[in-house]
């Protein structure tokens, strides 16, 4: 019987011919990323565990991006223990303030390839499906396990088969892809479960949009979210051979398929405190927003800082709305400062932060107050997650969080009269 | 952290406390104090919901709560935090991937349940075989069946966890492939 993308990958980690959804498997992790919320204390739990040396240094990457730069004298003392944990035990790859947000940076500097199993201290590590990679996350102790053994149990998950078909409406975005699924299916519609992205509409999708939905497919509970390793895939990593699986078997079987017409859509807003809570825009348009962010691993990519340049070209952020921007990575500042994009945006009275995850998970840079209101291109708007349990957080779109900016209410952004606006 | 080591109860017994559905790792770990000390940490554990719960569960209470508990981050100090306020057990209509991974990795117990919501009331005195996955309600009598987790968990859980368990079965793992 044909293999899913999911078990393809898993067996060949498994070293086994073949294997099936629902099986218990030990799996050999080809590379692994911990973030420096997790990093200090998972060094110390390795201590604690009597481990000094890690199973493989050279398929390990340390990400300082949380709290990037350090906001207090604690958090600094906790960077400087990593530093020293990274000397210690040898880990080749340490990407230290400003460089960037972790699931970015192992895309970008090429460490996750198509047909890959990795593991990471986060849960948006689906991300790395965006280039056929079984990316999931994992939590401290079992990061230690795998940083002592290099393996990992795994259940080997069902597929639910997504077919894309048509092409976006101007002022839709791929946001919107996700925030429709996550609307129709819900919030554990994928939980345990692996998707894969399929259809006459994904040759198409670019990289960066491929990132923003495979990133938040965790949101529907998913433990991977593939798309296949296409020439999309092959332009993006400017190469043409893989070592590993990338695609699923012709007869695989699915648990379930999924059907989705992107002319149906529309700009959509997840409303608070659920990431299910999905809405179209047109019908919320009007709530006044403090604060708007663009940003984080789901869409702080060029592309996105690029639509939001669009809408806010040549005009002002509203006087009552405070506008921040956080590229997603050191080379996604500078590439948005050389186009000019950066220059836009704050010309507009965007604040620009530095690369990082801050005000995304609650930790720094642009908390919110009681009974504040932030419209963000973030993953996530659950109670409490931004700073005040007081406070209210929207999903939506660039351009949908762009137009809302320049209104401070939140704005369907076909109102505000932009030809182009992909992301 | 995680310095408890021991073995699994065979049963928990505790008054439960009761939370609705998409109970999110930020209710359970606010970012705010991603890295404070675990004695601050546990103070902020679903206080959102309920601000008597940090102060007042008691060691062995029991978590019931709706569908896909845990949702969201895979921040082990979520289930870390409900351990170190002594809870005993928590038992759900079902669990986000993570915080059940990340649970049965530290040795809290948790067992997925479907029906478990509508059999209690807050504050019900309950009663749970983690092995069995047997959940009683000692004041109404009931008892459901919960989905009962496989021996390889129960190995982890019994030892307190994967890194004691990797510590149980010896160094000679450390730094080999």
């Amino acid at each position: 019987m044909g293999m899913t993308l999911a078990e393809k990958i898993l067996a060949r980690a498994a070293e086994r011919r073949e294997v099936s959804a629902g099986e218990f498997v030990t799996a050999r992790v080809d590379f692994c990323m911990i973030h420096d919320i997790f990093a200090a204390t998972l060094f110390d739990l390795l201590e604690s565990t009597g481990i000094d040396r890690l199973w493989d240094p050279g398929r390990v990457a340390v990400v300082i991006d949380h709290f990037s730069p350090a906001p207090s004298a604690a958090v600094a003392d906790i960077h400087r223990r990593i530093r020293e944990g990274i000397r210690r035990f040898s880990i080749a790859h340490f990407y230290d303030v400003g460089s960037g947000i972790c699931h970015q940076l192992m895309v970008e500097k090429g460490h996750v390839q198509p047909g890959m199993l990795v593991v990471a201290t986060d849960s948006h590590t689906t991300t790395y499906g965006a280039l056929a990679v079984a990316g999931t996350g994992i939590g401290t102790s079992e990061m230690a396990y795998v940083l002592a053994t290099g393996t990992l149990w795994f259940q080997v998950p069902q597929t639910i088969r997504c077919e894309v078909s048509g092409s976006l409406s101007d002022g839709v975005c791929w946001k919107d892809v996700v925030l429709s699924l996550l609307g129709r299916l819900g919030s554990d519609f994928a939980q345990y479960r692996a998707l894969e992205f399929t259809g006459p509409a994904i040759p198409s999708l670019d990289m960066s949009g491929r990132l923003t939905i495979a990133n938040m497919a965790v949101e529907m509970g998913a433990k991977f979210c593939f798309f296949p390793a296409d020439e999309v895939t092959a332009r993006y990593l400017r190469r043409t051979r893989w070592d590993g699986p990338i695609a699923p078997d012709v007869d695989a079987s699915y648990a379930e398929v999924v059907v989705l017409e992107l002319e149906r859509l529309e700009p959509l807003v997840a409303l608070p405190h659920r990431v299910d809570n999905v809405r179209p825009v047109r019908e919320v348009e009007g709530i006044p927003i403090d604060q708007a962010f663009i940003g984080s691993c789901t869409n702080g990519r060029l592309e996105d800082l690029e639509v939001a340049a669009r809408y806010l070209s040549g005009r002002r952020v509203h006087p009552e709305t405070r506008l921040l921007v956080a590229p997603a990575s050191r080379a996604i500042y500078e590439e948005s400062l050389r186009r000019g994009i950066l220059q836009i945006l704050a010309e507009a009275g965007a604040t620009i932060l530095s690369p990082g995850c801050g005000p995304c998970f609650g930790g720094h840079l642009g908390l919110l107050g009681e009974g504040e209101r932030c419209i963000g291109t973030h993953n996530r708007n659950f109670q409490g997650r931004m700073g005040s349990p007081r406070a209210e957080i929207y999903l939506a779109s660039p351009a949908t969080v762009a137009s809302s900016a320049l209104y401070g209410r939140i704005t369907d952004p076909r109102r505000v009269g932009v030809a182009y606006a992909r992301s | 952290m995680h310095a408890v080591e021991g073995t699994l109860p065979r049963i928990v017994q505790g008054r439960v406390w009761k939370f609705g559905d998409d109970i999110s790792t930020d209710l359970l770990a606010p970012g705010a104090y991603a890295v404070a000390p675990l004695e601050e940490r546990k103070r902020h554990v679903l206080e959102s919901v309920n601000p008597r719960f940090p102060e007042e569960v008691r060691p062995g209470d029991i978590v019931v709560a709706g569908r896909n508990f845990g949702c969201g981050s895979s921040r082990e100090t979520a289930p870390e935090g409900l351990k170190a306020l002594g809870v005993g057990c928590v038992v759900a209509e079902s669990f986000s991937r993570l915080f059940f991974r990340n649970a049965i990795a530290i040795g809290l117990p948790v067992l997925p349940c479907p029906g478990v919501v509508e059999a209690f009331e807050e504050g019900d005195p309950a009663e749970v075989e983690i092995a069995g996955a047997l959940v009683r309600n000692l004041r109404t009598g009931q008892a459901l069946w919960g989905r009962k987790l496989p021996p390889a968990m129960l190995e982890v859980l019994a030892a307190g966890g994967i890194l004691p368990l990797l510590k149980a079965r010896g160094q000679q793992l450390s730094g080999t492939t």
